[in-house]
C-alpha cells in the first residue's frame, strides 16, 4: 500500500498570522511562532514531521505563503 | 523508514502540488490578515491560468477594498468608478466580444451604489462574469453599515446595531438577479473552509465556461469575512459568518446553467 | 461627386460618427438630442461598419461603458442633453484621470434642473472649465451649423486620439434639431485589434507574454506620484491650448465693434452683424469654434482694434470671462444673453450693441 508524505514550505515574511491554516491542518504539523517576522506579525511554522500534503493549509491562505510538495512512498514492511 | 526522506528531496519542482499561481503578482496584498479577498483573487487567477486565458482577459477592479485588484493580478486590468464596474464590463465585452471579461466587486459597489448597473448587465445578460464578494459591510471606509449589514448587526454607522425597521432588511441581490432571464449561473460560495474554496474555485470555472458558451452572465458571490470591520479575529469572524451570515445567506448554486 | 444629404443636427453627428469609423456607441434618451440614437439605430451601423449601438439604461451606465471601451483602444461615444451631461460627470472624471479618449456630445437644452428642452447655452462653465471633480479639462468644440455637427464627429475622434483626451462638441438645440444640407465623407475604416496594439499601447488589450499588463486607473494615493500625474495633465493641456485653438472671423478686418459668440448665438450675431454693415456700422464677428482651448490671443489682438465686444450667449453670462481675460481690460466688453430656451432675435441684438458702444 502507497502511502504520501508531504512537505510545506512557508514564506514567513509574507505570512500576516491570520491563523487560518492552523486549524484546518488533520496533522496538527502548523502552530504560530512565537517569533516575529519583518512586518511584526507571529507567522505560521511547522512544528512535526506528519505532514501528507493535503493542501489545505495553502488552500485557505489568504495570502498564498504556502506552497506545498508531496511524495508517494512504497511501503517496505 | 519514511522520516529519513529529508525535506531538501521533498521539495522538489517535481513533487510541487500547490503554489500560488504565477498568475497572482509579487505585490504583498493589501487586505487584512485572514480577509478572504486574497483567496478569492487567487481562485479566479488559477482558473484563468488553468483555461490559458490570461491573455485574453480584461478584468474590471471596484471601489472599496479590492480597488488595488489590478496590482495583484497579472492581467489587464481597469479600475471602474464606485458601482459601475458592470457598466464598464458592458463596453468591454461589446466591443471585444471574443475577451474574456470579469468583474470583482464587493457589496457596497454592487448591491448599493451600483445596483442599477448590476440590475442592468443581468437583465441584458451580458457575456460576463461577475464575482461578488459580500462581507455585509463597507471595509475600506472603515466599517460602515453596508446593504448586506444583517439586522442588529453593529457597524460604524449603526453603531446600536442596524435598525431593519428604519434602514431595511438585507438585501438579497443574488436571488434577485438568479430572477433575471438574462443571467445563466448565479451561485453563492465562501473561502472560509479548504472544502469551500475548491467549491469556490469549482464555481468560478463554471461562471467562466458560461461566458464562453456565451451563455450569458454568470454571477458569483463569495460570502466572506470582514474581521477588521466586524471587530473579531480571522478565525472568530469565520465562525461567526458560518453563525449568522450563512442562515441568512445561504450556500449553494440558486440557478444553474442550461 | 460628393454626396450630399438634408439632415438634422442630430442626424448629422450619427452620421459622420459612423463614417469616422467610429467603434460604439452607448447612450440614452433624452430631448433634445434622442434623435443621435434613434438615426443609429434605424441606420443599423452594426451591418455597415460593424460599430456596435446599444441603449443603455442610463447617462451614467453610458458613459462607463464608453469608459470601458475605450479603455480598449476603441472609437467609442455618447450623447446626450444638459441633465443628463450633469450624471455623466462622474465618468468623465474618471476618463480624464485615466486619459481616456472619447468623443461626447451635449445637445445643451435650458436648465437649472429639468429646465426646457429649448437650446441654450448655460452649460459653457460645465463643459469649459471642468464640470466633474479634479483639475481637468476637455477639449471643446462649439459647431455653428449641421454640417460642423457631422465634420466634428472626426476631428473629435482624431483630437481625442492625439491628445488621449475627452473631446466634448457644446452643440444646442437649435443646432441639433434643425435640418440642412450636409457634405458627407468616404466611410473610413475602423481600427482593427491589431492597429489598436500598435497605436495604443496603453490599451486593455489582454496581456501577453511580451508586455507587462496594463492598467486603467485614476487610483493613485502616493501624494507624490499624483501630482507627477497632474503635472502631466496640465502639460498636456497646456500644449493644446498652444496649437489647437479653432475660431472663425467675419469682417473682423475693417471692424470697429466685435460681437463674439459661438454656437447658434453666433449665427444670430453673422445676421446682425449684416443689418449692422447696412446701416454703416463696422461690425466683425469673432466665433471661437473651440471654447477650450479658448482664442484668447485673437480677443487680445481684436482688443487694440477695436472700440467694443459685444458677446451673446444663451446664458446669463459665462463666455464672457474667458472674453474678459483676452481682453484684459484694454476695451468695454459687454454681455447680451437671453435664458431659459429663448433664441435672441438678431435686430434685438444689434441694438443692444448700438445702445452699450455707438449711442452712449
Amino acid at each position: 500500500m502507497a502511502k504520501v508524505k508531504g512537505e510545506i514550505v512557508i514564506n514567513t515574511e509574507r505570512c500576516k498570522g491570520c491563523q487560518l491554516c492552523v486549524p484546518v491542518c488533520q496533522q496538527h504539523t502548523i502552530a504560530m511562532s512565537k517569533n516575529l517576522n519583518s512586518k511584526g506579525y507571529q507567522y505560521a511554522t511547522v512544528v512535526n514531521d506528519d505532514c501528507n500534503g493535503c493542501t489545505n493549509c495553502a488552500l485557505i491562505c489568504p495570502d498564498g505563503v504556502i506552497s506545498v510538495y508531496r511524495i508517494k512512498l512504497q511501503e517496505t514492511n | 523508514m519514511e522520516n529519513s526522506i529529508s525535506k531538501e528531496k521533498i521539495c522538489q519542482p517535481e513533487n510541487l502540488v500547490y503554489s500560488k499561481t504565477p498568475l497572482m503578482t509579487c505585490n504583498p496584498l493589501s487586505y487584512c490578515p485572514g480577509c478572504g479577498h486574497g483567496t478569492a483573487h487567487r481562485m479566479i487567477m488559477e482558473v484563468i491560468e488553468e483555461l490559458n486565458m490570461q491573455a485574453e482577459t480584461i478584468g474590471v477592479a471596484p471601489v472599496g477594498c479590492s480597488v488595488l485588484a489590478y496590482d495583484f493580478l497579472d492581467i489587464d486590468m481597469q479600475q471602474a468608478a464606485h458601482g459601475r464596474a458592470p457598466a464598464v464590463a458592458t463596453g468591454i465585452k461589446r466591443l471585444m466580444p471574443n475577451k474574456l471579461v470579469f468583474t470583482y466587486q464587493g457589496d457596497g459597489d454592487l448591491a448599493a451604489i451600483g445596483t442599477g448597473e448590476t440590475l442592468h448587465a443581468c437583465n441584458r445578460g451580458e457575456n460576463i462574469c461577475i464575482f461578488f464578494v459580500n462581507n455585509g459591510i463597507y471595509g475600506m471606509t472603515g466599517g460602515q453599515m453596508a446593504p448586506t449589514t444583517l439586522p442588529n448587526m453593529k457597524t460604524s454607522t449603526s453603531p446600536f446595531g442596524r435598525d431593519a425597521a428604519s434602514t431595511g432588511q438585507p438585501l438579497k441581490i443574488t436571488e434577485l438577479v438568479a430572477m433575471l432571464p438574462g443571467t445563466s449561473y448565479v451561485t453563492r460560495q465562501s473561502v472560509h473552509t479548504p472544502a469551500n474554496v475548491r467549491k469556490t474555485k469549482k464555481a468560478i470555472e463554471k461562471a467562466f465556461q458560461c461566458q464562453l458558451e456565451k451563455k450569458g452572465l454568470a454571477f458569483v458571490e463569495i460570502v466572506s469575512n470582514c474581521n477588521s470591520g466586524w471587530k473579531m479575529t480571522p478565525l472568530d469572524s469565520n465562525k461567526w459568518m458560518e453563525e449568522n451570515m450563512f442562515p441568512f445567506f445561504p450556500l449553494g448554486d440558486i440557478k444553474v446553467p442550461k | 461627386m460628393k454626396e450630399i444629404r438634408l439632415m438634422k443636427g442630430n442626424e448629422a453627428i450619427a452620421e459622420g460618427a459612423i463614417r469616422a469609423g467610429c467603434d460604439g456607441y452607448f447612450g440614452y434618451p433624452i430631448t433634445p438630442q434622442s434623435e443621435v440614437l434613434e438615426y443609429l439605430m434605424e441606420n443599423r451601423p452594426e451591418e455597415r461598419t460593424g460599430m456596435f449601438v446599444l441603449q443603455a439604461e442610463s447617462e451614467i451606465a453610458s458613459i462607463h461603458m464608453v469608459y470601458g471601451g475605450a479603455a480598449c483602444g476603441k472609437r467609442v461615444m455618447t450623447s446626450s442633453s444638459s441633465p443628463g451631461i450633469s450624471l455623466m460627470q462622474e465618468g468623465i472624471s474618471f476618463m480624464a484621470g485615466t486619459e481616456l479618449p472619447c468623443l461626447l456630445l451635449n445637445v445643451v437644452r435650458g436648465g437649472p434642473g429639468l429646465g426646457t428642452i429649448q437650446p441654450s447655452q448655460s452649460d459653457y462653465f460645465q463643459a469649459v472649465k471642468g464640470g466633474g471633480h479634479g483639475d481637468y479639462k476637455m477639449i471643446v468644440l462649439a459647431p455653428a451649423s449641421v454640417q460642423e455637427m457631422y465634420d466634428f464627429a472626426k476631428l473629435g475622434f482624431e483630437l481625442a486620439f492625439k491628445y488621449r483626451i475627452q473631446v466634448m462638441i457644446l452643440s444646442d438645440g437649435a443646432i441639433g434639431q434643425m435640418m440642412e444640407k450636409v457634405v458627407l465623407d468616404e466611410q473610413l475604416p475602423r481600427i482593427t485589434d491589431e492597429e489598436i496594439k500598435k497605436k495604443y499601447p496603453w490599451a486593455t488589450t489582454g496581456k501577453t507574454p511580451d508586455r507587462e499588463r496594463n492598467i486603467i486607473t485614476s487610483l493613485d494615493l502616493d501624494p507624490v506620484r499624483q501630482e507627477k500625474i497632474n503635472i502631466h495633465l496640465q502639460e498636456k493641456f497646456k500644449k493644446i491650448a498652444e496649437n489647437e485653438v479653432r475660431l472663425e472671423k467675419l469682417m473682423c478686418d475693417d471692424a470697429e465693434y466685435l460681437f463674439v459668440a459661438y454656437g447658434s448665438s453666433a449665427r444670430v450675431c453673422q445676421k446682425a452683424m449684416q443689418l449692422g454693415r447696412d446701416k454703416g456700422i463696422k461690425v466683425g464677428l469673432l466665433r471661437p469654434i473651440t471654447l477650450f482651448p479658448f482664442p484668447y490671443e485673437e480677443i487680445k489682438r481684436l482688443s487694440s482694434q477695436v472700440k467694443g465686444i459685444q458677446c451673446v450667449e444663451m446664458s446669463a453670462g459665462q463666455m464672457i470671462e474667458d472674453v474678459k481675460l483676452g481682453a484684459n481690460g484694454k476695451v468695454p466688453v459687454e454681455h447680451f444673453g437671453r435664458l431659459g430656451g429663448i433664441i435672441p432675435a438678431p435686430d434685438e441684438v444689434l441694438n443692444v450693441l448700438i445702445k452699450n458702444f455707438i449711442k452712449n
